[in-house]
C-alpha cells in the first residue's frame, strides 16, 4: 500500500515548496523553530509520546491488550492554514453540506433529482444505504446530517479536493481536541507568540447544536444522550469523552426503551425521557423492530418514536446514502442542482467502473490509478496502482471485471506534504484534512480539524489502521 | 441523574476491588498458618477456600491442598471468577463502562492496578515471591482506594460505590467468622491451647486486625473478644457493625437525595438494629453460627434489593 520505490510524484509541500520558498502561514513558526535546540525538540517529541500515552491511557479502552499499543502516533510539527485559506475552505464546505442535506431531503421525499435524471434512479433505489423506512419522514428542524467530517486533500497552492463526505458518524474529533491539548502542554510559549484560533469549544458547540434541533414538542431544556455500542467498540473512548465533555449521559441500547411514545433511559430514579440522541451506532442496529432483528445495540420501537417526531436522532437514519462512494462521483451535479452554483470545492475526478467506457479506461490505466471498493472504508480493499506489482494489478483487474459496479477509480494524486520531525530533522510526509461541521439552524465549522499524516516516507495512505499518524491543525487568527 | 447501569457498574466495580484485596488477605492468613503448623496445613488451606467461597470449584480442579495450588487458584487463576486477577479484571471492565462517572485519578489507578497485576500474575508465583506479590496486591488496591477517597465528589456516584464496598466487606468478614466459628465457641475450654491461639490469630490476620486487636483489648486472644471485635466494634473498619454504619449512612443519603425510601432501607435498618441490640454474650447464647448464617442471608438480600430498587438491570 506504500508508494515507496515507485516513481515519486512531485508533491506540494505546505511549509517549504521547492519553487517559492517558505510559505507565509509558517513564517512565525519557522522563526521559533530555528531558535530551538534540536536536543530539546527531540526531548519534547518523547514528552509528547508520554503526555499522549498518559491521556491515551486516561481514555484507554482499546481492546484487551496493553492500552499503549493502539495509540495513534502524534507528530509535534503543526499543520498550519492561514485565515484566508480557511475562509475559502469553509465556504466550499458550507455549500457542500447544504447540498448534502438538501439531497437527503429530496431523495426521501419528491426525488426531483432522480426525476431530472441528474443521478441514476437505480444508484439510489438499489443502494443498501438508502432506507425506504425514511421515505416521507422529515426529521426535527429538517436536518439530516448534523455532524459531518469532510475529508479534504490539497495538491497545490490553490487546489483543494474533497476525498470523501463522511455523513454518517464521522469519528476522530477527540483526536483533534487531544492534539491541541497536548501541543498546549508541550509548547505554551508558541501559543503566546502565534495567534491560533481555538478548537476547545467543540463539545459546547456540539451540545448547543444538538439542543437546537430538538423535537418541536420538547418542553424546556432538552435531554441529550450519546448512544454507544458499548465499551468494547474501538471508538468507545471518543463516545465517553464527548459525553463527558458535553455533560450528557452515555447510554447503551440496554438502558433505553420506549415509554409512552418517547425514548427513555433507565435511571436510578426510574425512566427519564430523552429528546436528542447523538448515536454512534450504525443504521442497521438502531431498531431491531425495523432493521436487524438480532441487534441488541439499539432500541426496539425507536423508529416509531422518530416518525412521530418525538426524538431527534443525529445523524438521521439513512444519511449513509449521501456519502456512498458511488454517489460521491455525482457530487458536483448534486451541489449545482440544489445550490444553483458550481461547487466551490471540487471532487477528485472519478471513473465509475459500472460504465463500460470508464471500465475500459480503468483497465487500460490500472497502473496509474487508485481503485476503491464502493462500500469500503479505512483503506481496506483498495489498489494503489503505482505502488502495486504487476501481479497485484492483474489480480485486481480480475476482481474488477467480475463485478465492475463495485468499484470506482481515481487518479493517483500527489497529496500535499507537511514536514514531520524525525530523528534526522524535518522530513515531508503526505497529509489530508478532516474538518468537523455541525449543522442545526446554522452551519458551524470548528477552525481546525484532524490532520492525518502518512508516517512512512512516500506513502499516500493516511488511515490510522494503515500506519498513519496525526498532527495538530492550526488556523491562524489573521 | 444517574443511569441504573452506571450505578450497577459502580457497585460491582467496588465489590470486585474489595474482593481482589480480600483474596490476598485470605492467602496471607493461610500462608501464616501453614508455616506455623505444618501438620494440618491442608485443613487450613481448606478453610481458606471455604472462606473465599471457592472450595467446590477448587476441588474440581485439584486434589492437593497445598500453598502453591491454593494461592494459584485464589490469586491468578482466571477460570476462578473470584480470584484476584479475575476480580481486578472485572473491576476494570466495570470502571471502563462507568468511565464518565469516575475522576481521572480513580480511573488511572484502576487501570494501572490492572496492568501491573496482569504483568505480575502472568506466570505461576514462586513460593518465595508470594509475600512480595501479596504486598503488591494490597498496595495496588490501597492506591485505588486512596485516589477514590481523595478525588471523588460525595454524590450518588460515591454512595453506590460505597454500598458495593461495604456489602462485599460485610459478607467477607461474616464468612471468615462462620468458617471458624467452632474455634470461637467457649464450651470446650476457657484457656486457649497453643492450637487455639494460632486459629484465633489466623482469623484476625484474615481481616488485617491482629495488631489493632491488641490496641483495643488486652494482649491475650480471647474468643469472645475476637468475635466482639469483628462483629460489634464500631471503630474496626472490617467489623459487621462498622460496615452497616456506612451502609445505613449511604442509603440515607440516597433516600434524602431522591426523596424516596425503598425495601433496601428497611432491610439495612433491620440488620443495623440486630447488631445494635445484642451484646456478644447474647449472640453466643443465640448461637454464633445461626447468627452469622442469618446475617449472610440478610446481607445478600440487601444487595439484591439495592439492585432492584435502583434499577440496576
Amino acid at each position: 500500500m506504500v508508494a515507496e520505490g515507485s516513481k515519486r510524484l512531485a508533491a506540494f509541500d505546505e511549509m517549504l515548496p521547492e519553487v517559492s520558498g517558505l510559505r507565509r502561514p509558517y513564517e512565525a513558526y519557522d522563526r521559533w523553530l530555528k531558535e530551538q535546540d534540536p536536543a530539546r525538540l527531540t526531548e519534547k517529541m518523547q514528552d509528547a509520546e508520554r503526555v499522549f500515552r498518559k491521556t491515551g491511557i486516561t481514555f484507554a479502552v482499546y481492546g484487551e491488550q496493553e492500552a499503549s499499543e493502539r495509540l495513534i502516533p502524534f507528530d509535534i510539527v503543526p499543520r498550519i492554514l492561514s485565515g484566508q485559506e480557511w475562509r475559502r475552505l469553509t465556504q466550499g464546505i458550507e455549500q457542500r453540506v447544504q447540498a448534502l442535506n438538501a439531497f437527503l431531503d429530496d431523495i426521501y421525499h419528491r426525488q426531483e433529482i432522480l426525476r431530472a435524471g441528474r443521478v441514476p434512479k437505480d444508484l439510489v433505489a438499489k443502494n443498501e444505504a438508502f432506507l425506504p423506512e425514511m421515505i416521507g419522514v422529515r426529521p426535527p428542524a429538517g436536518v439530516y446530517t448534523h455532524i459531518i467530517g469532510v475529508d479534504i486533500v490539497r495538491i497545490s497552492e490553490n487546489e483543494f479536493y474533497v476525498l470523501e463526505d463522511n455523513a454518517r458518524t464521522p469519528s476522530g474529533v477527540s483526536y483533534m481536541l487531544e492534539n491541541r491539548e497536548t501541543m498546549m502542554q508541550l509548547f505554551p510559549e508558541l501559543f503566546q507568540k502565534i495567534k491560533v484560533r481555538p478548537v476547545e469549544n467543540y463539545p459546547q458547540l456540539l451540545r448547543q447544536s444538538l439542543a437546537a434541533v430538538r423535537p418541536q414538542s420538547t418542553k424546556g431544556t432538552p435531554t441529550i444522550a450519546v448512544l454507544t455500542p458499548g465499551s468494547y467498540n474501538s471508538a468507545y473512548f471518543e463516545h465517553a469523552f464527548l459525553a463527558d465533555q458535553m455533560g450528557v449521559q452515555l447510554v447503551e441500547g440496554q438502558d433505553l426503551r420506549v415509554v409512552d411514545g418517547h425514548v427513555a433511559m433507565r435511571t436510578t430514579e426510574g425512566y427519564k425521557q430523552i429528546d436528542v440522541l447523538y448515536r454512534r451506532v450504525d443504521d442497521n442496529f438502531l431498531d431491531p423492530l425495523t432493521f436487524r432483528p438480532d441487534s441488541a445495540l439499539g432500541v426496539p420501537g425507536i423508529m416509531d418514536v422518530y416518525r412521530a417526531g418525538n426524538i431527534t436522532i443525529a445523524n438521521a437514519p439513512g444519511t449513509g446514502i449521501a456519502d456512498d462512494k458511488a454517489i460521491y462521483s455525482y457530487m458536483p451535479e448534486i451541489v449545482e442542482f440544489y445550490t444553483g452554483r458550481k461547487a466551490i470545492l471540487g471532487n477528485i475526478p472519478t471513473w465509475r467502473c459500472s460504465e463500460p467506457d470508464s471500465l475500459k479506461y480503468v483497465l487500460e490505466h490500472i497502473h496509474e490509478l487508485v481503485i476503491k471498493e464502493v462500500h469500503g472504508s479505512g483503506g481496506y480493499g483498495m489498489l494503489v496502482g503505482p505502488a502495486a506489482t504487476k501481479k497485484e494489478c492483474q489480480e485486481f483487474a480480475k476482481k474488477l471485471q467480475a463485478k465492475p459496479s463495485n468499484y470506482i477509480a481515481q487518479p493517483t494524486l500527489a497529496l500535499s506534504t507537511c514536514p514531520i520531525l524525525t530523528e534526522k530533522g524535518l522530513s515531508p510526509r503526505h497529509v489530508d484534512l478532516r474538518p468537523y461541521v455541525l449543522v442545526s439552524d446554522r452551519i458551524q465549522i470548528v477552525p481546525g480539524g484532524l490532520t492525518r499524516v502518512a508516517l512512512k516516507q512516500g506513502s499516500l495512505v493516511v488511515n490510522s489502521s494503515q500506519g498513519g499518524g496525526t498532527k495538530d491543525t492550526w488556523v491562524l487568527d489573521d | 441523574m444517574l443511569l441504573g447501569r452506571t450505578a450497577n457498574g459502580l457497585y460491582w466495580m467496588n465489590r470486585y476491588i474489595e474482593r481482589a484485596e480480600n483474596m490476598a488477605r485470605l492467602v496471607d492468613a493461610g500462608l501464616r498458618m501453614a508455616l506455623t503448623r505444618t501438620q494440618s496445613a491442608s485443613e487450613e488451606w481448606n478453610s481458606v477456600l471455604l472462606s473465599a467461597g471457592s472450595d467446590i470449584a477448587f476441588s474440581q480442579k485439584y486434589q492437593d491442598y497445598t500453598a502453591a495450588n491454593v494461592s494459584d487458584f485464589l490469586l491468578r487463576d482466571t477460570s476462578n471468577p473470584s480470584s484476584t486477577m479475575s476480580s481486578i479484571e472485572t473491576a476494570r471492565n466495570n470502571a471502563r463502562m462507568v468511565r464518565t462517572a469516575l475522576t481521572r485519578e480513580t480511573w488511572e489507578s484502576i487501570n494501572e492496578a490492572w496492568m501491573s497485576l496482569k504483568r505480575m500474575l502472568a506466570r505461576p508465583i514462586d513460593e518465595r515471591d508470594l509475600p512480595t506479590v501479596l504486598d503488591a496486591i494490597k498496595r495496588e488496591t490501597a492506591l485505588i482506594r486512596g485516589s477514590f477517597y481523595g478525588t471523588m465528589l460525595r454524590n450518588e456516584i460515591f454512595d453506590f460505590s460505597q454500598l458495593g464496598t461495604y456489602v462485599e466487606r460485610a459478607d467477607n468478614t461474616a464468612r471468615i467468622l462462620d468458617v471458624k466459628y467452632y474455634v470461637l465457641l467457649p464450651s470446650l475450654s476457657w484457656v486457649g491451647s497453643t492450637l487455639d491461639n494460632y486459629q484465633w490469630e489466623s482469623i484476625l490476620r484474615s481481616v488485617s486486625a491482629h495488631r489493632s486487636y491488641r490496641w483495643v483489648y488486652e494482649a491475650d486472644y480471647k474468643p469472645t473478644n475476637i468475635a466482639d471485635y469483628l462483629i460489634l466494634n464500631v471503630r474496626m473498619p472490617r467489623s459487621l457493625t462498622f460496615c452497616y454504619r456506612f451502609l445505613g449512612e449511604h442509603l440515607k443519603f440516597l433516600a434524602d437525595d431522591y426523596g424516596a425510601r425503598h425495601a433496601c432501607h428497611g432491610t439495612a435498618e433491620k440488620i443495623q438494629a440486630m447488631l445494635k441490640r445484642g451484646s456478644i454474650k447474647d449472640i453466643f447464647d443465640h448461637g454464633l453460627h445461626e447468627f452469622l448464617a442469618e446475617f449472610i442471608r440478610d446481607n445478600t438480600r440487601l444487595g439484591d434489593e439495592i439492585a432492584q430498587d435502583y434499577r440496576f438491570y
